[in-house]
């Protein structure tokens, strides 16, 4: 049976599932039982500035029926007194020592600031810091948070601060409100934090009451922006993991994948787009530590079909598959096909790709039920219909290369191939 | 054994003819149906159903919150899409052309979908259609059951005036008359119908009845057009001996008396026979169950296969506990003291396809006898063959002739409903009044405004002569 056991920059943890800096990790009573469940590690919630939280802080977006797509919080920084932290990190690294234990840091804007915080979590026995240079709400209006990692410059001149005392690993974490990650990720990895984290949450405002005119959350009548996050967040955070993996600064640093990992098929995702570990939030807030069986046996299973030891068999190993455009090739082209014997005759790709797409599926009208067929000759491929079909491979695409050659859009414009005449 | 009232406490009716399709409990379970729905193209069920109700858009509307919307959806397709809701054998339409169904999946519950806007609209009263400004123009209605309500509600939201000529007590027809108390409730039905009537411009005159209290040449000198929307009489005769006898019912008349005159004083038999396997057929059955009958006895002279009813509702008039004689035709009632005790049939087989398309039962020549106390007639019922002979209509076995439109042979007459198509379901009536209507909306306008014969006041009835 495959391995799930994880080393991350020295870091051990008996699987790859961490919990993310959030609410799940506030205190020694949530992460005990967090621990008991079987989870590999936490970031503890981010310790630093003096905060106080508002009410109510959540809000979320469902989609047809299904509730939590995206969560949207507004919550600060941990806002328990610092000794009390501390003090419970201390005794639950002691309770499960084979548990990775980082500690989630966002200091004051100023050296000492950060060296004091950084050596008193030492002082638990941490196994390694989080820098929180993401939070996007609250701790920008006070130059930190997503202030810092949106500013390489200033990134970087933190980064250093804490490389000139921390003596455990450094794990910095990336705001996704940037156009791209890499410049700030390149700042840190340049000033010494020897892992990167991604993403934290993305601002936002999740909808308005349409009774009220309020968006929410709703805090007495107003609201503010705040960090999404959950399921609807998963594709951003693998597209800005891909590109940390593929520059040759980042890349050298490891990763811990951030962003809406909800079921193990995420986490595997996310590992062979370049994570090491993964660590989860909102699939727990909404479920509880209780999923982390799943996680586990799913992974496990998966790596026992594809004949994966260990996790380092296969992280990053999609990366290379992620190329430029310009890349592609434009000879591979396939076609949809409608298995009769399957089709509901619900019509949803008929009327996707006429209406949106290629006008590329003929209809026979039919008394219930019409019948519906590929031209082929029109199709050009795109998956739209495989995509809103309800019904698992009724719809399939099948290759009909247009050349035998590999030939990308550099080569078409030299060879001055024509284009298309419709 | 004897026929009697009063069998049950009042708990037991209650209990016996409470809602079979009881509505959503919740809007949170109302949610999790309505989110289940594809929101197909050409859906399937749209046009499985015969007033063509856009289900995937009226779930769609109910899934994000817009209940005014749905309820618009559904009735500007079918007024009574409420009480279709009830009534309807979605098993064979728009439930039974589900794609889910070829999913193996249970199709979404469009009935009780449909059920929730409907219900909403009606007890907010939401004045979901506007009436035009009066154009002057008037169509008098024969019936103000499924049909002529159906074309009254399009006519006077086009701005005809329309005064509806009922027999009965009630609008509503046999929604109100002749469905099983347990699908539709009597009180259901008169919301229902106020509901419609509150579009305003539709007069209701009760107590009228086409060739006794009043004449369709006096009605067509009167109104600009004439929609004839009477439905079909009593059941029809088995013919055979002893069908005189007392105890001897129609199916009609026994449902009518269920929902009017309260379920205690019904009287029913203790071994009652029904004939017939269509849908009146088991309403009658299972509801003389659910008064205390002790025995039921479906008597049908064909098999399963080629029964009208749909199997839900075989599967209820099961559950009810009644039994099934297939392959049975009566062939005589006898009596004692004028009472009918015992029904004979004759056993029959399945020989090759009659017109219908089924295969035509034949007699084996044998026989055998049940005991009963009351038979409940419901071999389908009769159209009005005589009255439409007198109004001079071209008819088929007293079925009014009338193309798609209700145009029949005579102009500016026109009709719809059971007395055409001598006897579908309640949407098929609603559907025949919606088209009718815009038929007759055409032809008022082809033809030059009519002076007014006499002063008309809605108050008055005007068939005094």
């Amino acid at each position: 049976m495959a391995s799930l056991y994880t080393n991350y920059l020295g870091i051990s943890s008996p699987n790859p599932f961490w919990l993310a800096s959030a609410p799940p990790t506030d205190k020694l009573i949530n992460v005990i039982r967090a621990f008991e469940a079987g989870w590999g590690g936490v970031v503890w919630k981010t310790l630093g500035s003096q905060v106080k939280n508002v009410s109510s802080r959540y809000s979320a977006v469902d989609y047809h029926g299904s509730r939590v797509m995206g969560l949207n919080n507004i919550e600060l920084i941990s806002d328990r007194p610092l000794d009390l932290n501390l003090k419970e990190i201390k005794e639950c690294i002691r309770l499960f020592p084979d548990r990775a234990m980082v500690v989630s840091l966002m200091a004051d804007n100023d050296r000492d600031s950060w060296h004091d915080l950084i050596h008193k979590v030492e002082d638990t026995g941490a196994h390694g810091i989080e820098l929180n240079f993401g939070c996007p709400h609250g701790m920008t209006e006070r130059g930190m948070g997503a202030a810092v990692g949106q500013d390489p410059s200033i990134a970087r001149i933190v980064t250093e601060w804490v490389m000139e005392t921390a003596t455990i690993p450094v794990i910095t974490k990336l705001t996704p409100n940037v156009h791209s990650v890499v410049p700030t990720g390149r700042a840190a990895v340049e000033a010494g934090s020897q892992g990167l984290s991604l993403i934290n949450t993305i601002q936002s405002v999740t909808g308005v009451d349409l009774d009220t005119f309020i968006p929410n959350p709703n805090v007495g009548g107003k609201s503010t922006f705040g960090g999404y996050c959950g399921p609807a967040v998963k594709p951003i955070a693998l597209k800005m993991l891909t590109t940390i993996a593929q520059d040759p600064v980042t890349a050298k640093a490891p990763v811990s994948g951030i962003g809406g990992i909800t079921t193990w098929k995420d986490a595997a995702e996310f590992m062979l787009l370049g994570a090491t570990t993964v660590q989860i939030c909102t699939a727990v807030m909404k479920h509880g530590f209780r999923i982390i069986e799943g996680l586990c046996e799913g992974l496990s299973n998966w790596m026992d079909e594809k004949g994966f030891q260990q996790t380092t068999d296969f992280i990053g190993r999609s990366v290379p598959t992620l190329t430029n455009w310009e890349d592609l090739d434009l000879n591979f082209h396939v076609v949809a096909r409608i298995d009769p014997d399957k089709c509901i005759h619900c019509g949803l790709c008929y009327i996707a790709c006429e209406d949106a797409s290629h006008q590329s599926i003929s209809i026979d009208p039919g008394n219930p039920y019409n019948t519906y067929a590929i031209k082929e000759e029109e199709c050009v491929g795109c998956n739209l219909c495989k995509l809103v079909c309800p019904v698992d491979s009724c719809i399939t695409m099948v290759e009909q290369r247009k050349g035998p050659d590999y030939l990308n859009w550099k080569e078409f414009q030299q060879r001055g191939l024509p284009l298309n005449d419709h | 054994m004897a026929i009697t009232n009063h069998r049950l406490t009042p708990e037991a009716y209650e209990e016996n003819f409470r809602d079979i399709h009881p509505p959503f409990e919740t809007r949170d379970a109302v949610l999790v149906e309505a989110n289940r729905c594809l929101f197909c193209y050409d859906a399937p069920c749209t046009k499985s159903c015969p007033t063509g109700i856009d289900v995937p858009k009226f779930i769609k509307q109910i899934a994000t919150d817009d209940l005014r919307g749905s309820a618009h959806t559904i009735f500007i397709a079918n007024i009574m899409g409420g009480g279709c809701s009830r009534v309807c054998p979605v098993e064979k339409l728009c439930e039974g052309a589900c794609v889910y169904n070829l999913m193996e999946e249970t199709p979404i519950a469009i009935a009780r979908l449909q059920r929730y806007p409907t219900d909403q609209a009606m007890q907010r009263k939401w004045p979901l259609f506007t009436r035009k400004p009066s154009s002057g123009r008037r169509v008098a209605v024969i019936g103000a059951g499924p049909a002529g309500l159906s074309c009254a509600h399009v006519l006077s939201r086009e701005g005809i005036d329309v005064t509806i000529y009922e027999k009965e007590a009630k609008g509503g027809g046999l929604m109100t008359y002749g469905v099983a108390a347990y699908k539709v409730t009597p009180e259901y039905c008169a919301e229902e119908l106020n509901y419609i009537l509150s579009l305003g411009g539709i007069t209701i005159q009760y107590g009228n009845e086409l060739g006794k209290d009043l004449q369709l040449e006096q009605l067509r000198l009167q109104y600009d057009a004439v929609f004839l929307a009477f439905g079909v009489g009593l059941a029809r005769r088995l013919d055979i001996p002893g069908e005189e006898l007392e105890g001897v019912v129609d199916a009609l008349r026994f449902i009518y008396s269920i929902r009017t005159d309260g379920f205690p004083s019904v009287p029913v038999g203790d071994k009652v026979a029904v004939i017939g396997m269509g849908m009146t057929a088991i309403d009658a059955a299972t509801q003389a169950r659910r008064l205390g009958a002790a025995e039921v006895t479906l008597v049908y002279r064909r098999t399963e296969a080629e029964m009208p009813c749909t199997e839900k509702e075989l599967e209820i008039a099961r559950l009810d506990g009644c039994r099934m004689h297939w392959l049975a035709a009566p062939e005589a009632l006898t009596g004692a003291d004028g009472r009918v005790t015992q029904l004979r049939c004759r056993k029959m087989e399945l020989g090759p396809p009659d017109a219908s398309g089924r295969r035509a039962p034949r007699p084996t020549g044998e026989t055998f006898t049940l005991d009963v106390d009351m038979v409940i007639k419901a071999t389908g019922q009769m159209p009005f063959e005589e009255l439409v002979q007198d109004a001079g209509l071209r008819h088929r076995n007293g079925k009014i002739d009338s193309a798609t439109h209700g145009l029949t042979s005579l102009p500016g007459i026109f009709a719809g409903g059971d007395c055409v198509n001598g006897g579908k379901e309640v949407v098929d009536a609603v559907q025949a009044g919606k088209l009718s209507a815009v038929a007759i909306l055409e032809y008022i306008q082809s033809q030059p405004p009519r002076p007014a014969v006499g002063p008309i006041d809605p108050s008055i009835p005007d068939h005094t002569v």
